[in-house]
This record gives structure tokens, sequence and C-alpha cells, in this order.
């Protein structure tokens, strides 16, 4: 178990291990809304609450029921089904009560379902053995850290629409390398704190 | 136990996943009751919010066509949504050109009611009715196309126009779905609804018409279609069909003749071989009658060795060009039967100085 206060890995989750730039996952939905900034926000607003709501759910499923009945090998399932029914009560609640999200969102609302960093987040805790703080913290890191990156992507693209760029590379080609210049970027706060 | 345990804590825990939902779901998509307002006023419903428009206008007896029963894939439900529809879906823009979009025209199966919501729809569909009905005759035309008869119980009496069409509903395996058929019958048949199908192999709607025996119910909806024939006797109608595209053409012939017996209408009508021709014999016999309907029948492929033929021969669209002469002034023209041949005799007249909107057609 490690000994890092909550606050310690809620900043290295946005940094120093960002979800999106260290590990590189949750790829997808990240390529496909960052076109505009206020999109990106929205979807990162939703993934924020997922994945520190849905690892304080798996954490306590985990421990509480998983690991007494010693079938800690059903955690992925499980989890994943705690994923996809939360997303459903997400789109719900987002339907009720923000509908310019809602039909801003579109199709990705439910996508979030799909989204990999929500999944690593939840199993990462396991791996790393994290207490319930530690967990959340983990998870609300790692949801801003997410959105972060894709509001800062989100907004080079769309000033990228002003510029040059060579044809082959417009579109989904530029947007990957300028992700990995980014994750470049963020490798000079790797020598600040590790949590893994 | 070993084998158990699992099962019940994924099943225990699916269950309880599932019952927050559905609570979810009853206590946050709760629209209430929602206003639905038809034509300015003209109409008012309440209807609960939470369920597409398609559905809420069905309920209240507003027929909208719609082929695909809801699924957004027929494009066939639009109306216009003059307030509270919400932004047009990624689902809704491959059916709208620009000009449909700033005019607010959605598809009906997608838009979903969530507060008081205005809509603008075209008169003519707040005529349409549910129609039940039985069958009352079916008579094989050819190898491939039935004509069916449908005496009408609920409600007993029918007005349509000339060109105007049903929605005939086919069940299938994902529920009842809905297929357009033009109305055959002349429009002084009060009571009955004949249609002409021609079987498509593994289409849900032709299997099911040629499955038809007598005394089947069925429902179907209707009249939908904006064609109005011209009332004016001194112009002349010109009717091109081909393949089984004779069903809107059937109804205009006989009410024409019904209403002005000496009105000039010109029939041409395309097929591929002598097994492929229909209603000539009946259609002769009218032109016994009444001397301005002229009766043009071509075959497309080469005859057979020990086959007779007196009519004509080649694509329809080349005895159209024959017959026509030079005049856009006085004409009518309606087309009915697959899109090359529409093309072609759009083309043809085009060159005869026909208007664009002198001319309609049904195309499938």
């Amino acid at each position: 178990m490690s000994e890092l206060s909550p606050f310690v890995i809620l900043i290295a989750a946005i940094f120093t291990n960002n979800i999106l730039l260290a590990n590189f996952l949750g790829m997808c939905s990240f390529l496909a809304v960052s076109k505009q900034i206020e999109t990106a926000a929205g979807l990162g607003a939703a993934v924020i609450f997922v994945m520190t709501a849905t690892t304080a759910i798996n954490y306590g499923i985990y421990h509480h029921v998983l690991v007494p009945f010693g079938l800690t090998y059903l955690s992925f399932i499980v989890f994943i089904a705690v994923i996809a029914a939360f997303v459903q009560f997400v789109e719900m609640f987002v339907e009720r009560f923000s509908l310019g999200l809602y039909h801003a969102l579109g199709i990705f609302l439910p996508l979030i379902t799909v989204n990999c960093a929500i999944l690593g987040v939840s199993l990462f805790m396991i791996i790393r053995e994290y207490t319930f703080w530690q967990s959340i913290a983990f998870g609300f890191g790692g949801g801003i850290g997410w959105t972060l990156a894709i509001v800062l992507i989100a907004g080079l693209r769309q000033k990228m629409r002003y510029s040059d760029v060579p044809v082959p590379f417009r579109g989904v080609a530029i947007a990957m390398i300028i992700t990995g210049v980014m994750a470049m970027a963020f490798m000079g706060f790797a020598g600040m704190v590790r949590i893994q | 136990m070993v084998f158990l345990l699992p099962i019940l804590v994924f099943g225990g825990l699916l269950v309880g996943l599932t019952i927050a939902l559905t609570v979810a779901e009853r206590v946050l998509i709760n629209y209430g009751v929602c206003k639905l307002d038809i034509n300015a006023g003209d109409r008012e419903f309440e209807v609960d919010g939470g369920q597409t428009l398609l559905s809420a206008l069905n309920e209240v007896k507003v027929f909208i066509p719609s082929a695909c029963g809801g699924r957004g894939s027929c494009g066939h439900c639009k109306v216009t949504v003059l307030a509270g529809g919400g932004p047009v879906l990624p689902t809704e823009t491959p059916f709208l050109t620009r000009v449909q979009v700033r005019q607010g025209v959605r598809l009906a199966c997608q838009v979903k009611i969530r507060e008081d919501i205005r809509i603008k729809v075209p008169e003519e569909i707040l005529n349409v009715k549910m129609f039940s009905a039985n069958v009352s005759r079916t008579q094989a035309l050819t190898h491939d196309i039935v004509e069916v008869n449908f005496r009408l119980n609920e409600p007993a009496e029918i007005e349509q126009r000339p060109g105007q069409y049903v929605q005939l509903q086919a069940p299938s395996p994902e529920g009842p779905v809905y297929r357009a058929y033009s109305i055959s019958s002349p429009s002084y048949e009060m009571n009955d609804v004949e249609l002409i199908v021609r079987l498509v192999p593994g289409g849900i709607g032709s299997t099911y018409c040629h499955n038809l025996s007598v005394d089947d119910p069925v429902i179907f909806t209707g009249p939908y279609g904006e064609f109005r024939l011209n009332e004016d006797p001194e112009v002349e109608i010109i009717c091109v069909g081909g393949g089984c595209g004779m069903a809107p053409m059937k109804n205009i012939i006989y009410t024409v003749y019904d209403r002005w017996p000496d009105r000039k209408l010109w029939l041409f009508f395309g097929a591929r071989t002598t097994q492929d021709v229909f209603y000539l014999d009946e259609f002769k016999e009218l032109a016994g009658k009444h001397p301005n309907f002229k009766v043009i029948y071509a075959l497309s492929d080469p005859l057979g060795e020990d086959e007779e033929w007196d009519g004509e021969t080649g694509f329809i669209h080349l005895s159209v060009d024959k017959h026509i002469d030079k005049n856009g002034e006085n004409r009518q023209a309606f087309l009915c039967g697959p899109p090359p041949m529409i093309e072609a005799v759009m083309k043809v007249l085009d060159d005869k100085g026909l208007k664009g909107k002198d001319i309609f057609y049904d195309e499938f």
C-alpha cells in the first residue's frame, strides 16, 4: 500500500501521470471530440464525474464484495457493468438538466462507456493498492488530467484550422502528432512525484 | 458452491444496477404532459413527454407517413417544427437539405417531446385516417404482379384523389412496418381500395401482399400524396409507366373517363416481354368507348419465336418521343416506374416543352 497523501496523488494524476498523455488511454473519444473547446470541456466534465464516481463505486464493490468472496477474477466484468450502468445514469441526468450539453455531446456521451481511461483508472486503483481516499483522489485527478489534455488539444486544433497544415497530415494525423508533442512536454513534470 | 457464488454475486449486482437505473428513469425522464400544437392552434393536444413526436402524433390519430416504423431510415416522416424540438440530430441530417433545416423541417421519429411543441403539417395529412378492411378479391395479373382488393370496414368510405397512396401495415419480425402503395381503384369507388403489387424477392410488404387471401383483415393509413389532377378538361394527360408502375395510372384513367368522357389522355406502358403485359384488353375496350384515349404498350425485350405482338417495341421513352408532338401548353404528365425510366422520360418530355411543374412522378 502506498503511503502518498491523496493530495499528492491528485496532483500526480493531473500532471506527472496524466492518464491520456502518459498512459495514452481514452484516445478514441479524445480524437473525435477535440475539435471545439466547448464540447471538449463538456465531455471532460462528464468524464471527471463518471471517473470519480465509478472509482468510488468500484472500490466499494471490489473491497467489500469481490475480495471477501474471493472473486477478484470477476473484477473486469464487474467494473465494466458498473461503468456501463453509471454512464446510462449520467446520460439521463444530462438529458434532463442540460439539454444543450446533451445535444453537443451526442453519441459521445454513451460512448464514455467504452472510454478505456475510465476502466483504466479502476484497474490502476487495484494494482497500486490505493486506499479509499487515495482512489477518489486518483479518479478525480485522472478525470481532470484527461479534461486538461482534451481542452488543450481542442484549443490547438481550433487554432490549427487557420494554419497551413500539409495535406496528408490534416485531421486526425496532425492531432496524433500534437498529442505526442504534448505528451513529451508533460514528461517534463515526470521527475516531480512518482505514483507508480 | 464454487460455481454458484460468482453467478450469484454478478447476477445480484446486475439486478441491483437494473433496479437503480429503472428508478432513475422513472424519476429523471419524466417530462410530464406537454402541449402539442398543430398548425398554429388548428388542433391542440396534450401528450405524454418523453416519447417521440411520431408516436405522439400516432396516438392523437394524426398519421404521418413512415415506412421504416420510426428507425430513422426512410426519411418519410418530415414535419416542420416551429418551436420546442431541440437541435437537428445527426441521424436526421442525411435526409434534410439546407433549406429544409432552415425552415425547421425535422424527422418526426427522431424528435423527442421534452417541452411544449408547435408543429406545422400539410392540411392533407390531417385528413389521413387509419382504415381497417378485409381482402375481397386477389387476382394474379402476371407471374409476379398481383391485384389486391380491400373492402373497407371502419371507416367505410375513403376520399382519395388519383395519384395518392396508402401505407399498408405488414407484419415483420421486428413489429409492424408500413409500406407505401398507390391506390389503383378509381376515386369514385368510395368503399374499396385496390392495390397493384409486384413481388420483390425478400420484400416484407410485397411478400405479405402476395400471401393475402380473401377475407384476411388488413390495416392501412391514407390517403397520402400531393398530386392533383388538372381539373381543366382541355388539359391533355400523359401517363407513362413501366414495370409494375400502373396503379396510379389506372386510377387516373378511370377517374378521368368517369368525369370527362372526351378528355384527351395518353397511356404509355413499357414492359419487358408479353408475359409482363397486363390490363391491355381492359384499356383497349375503354379506348373503344372513348376515342381520345390512346393506349400504347411497348416491349423492350425481343419477341420469342412463337409470340405475336401488334404493339410497339423498344424502350418506352422512345414511344413517347414518337407520338407526342412538341407543345408545352395544356399538358400534364404523370410518370411511374424505375428511376432510369423516369429519367429518360423526363428528358423526352422536357424536349417536348413540358414544364417541370406539370410533370409528376413516382419512383421506385
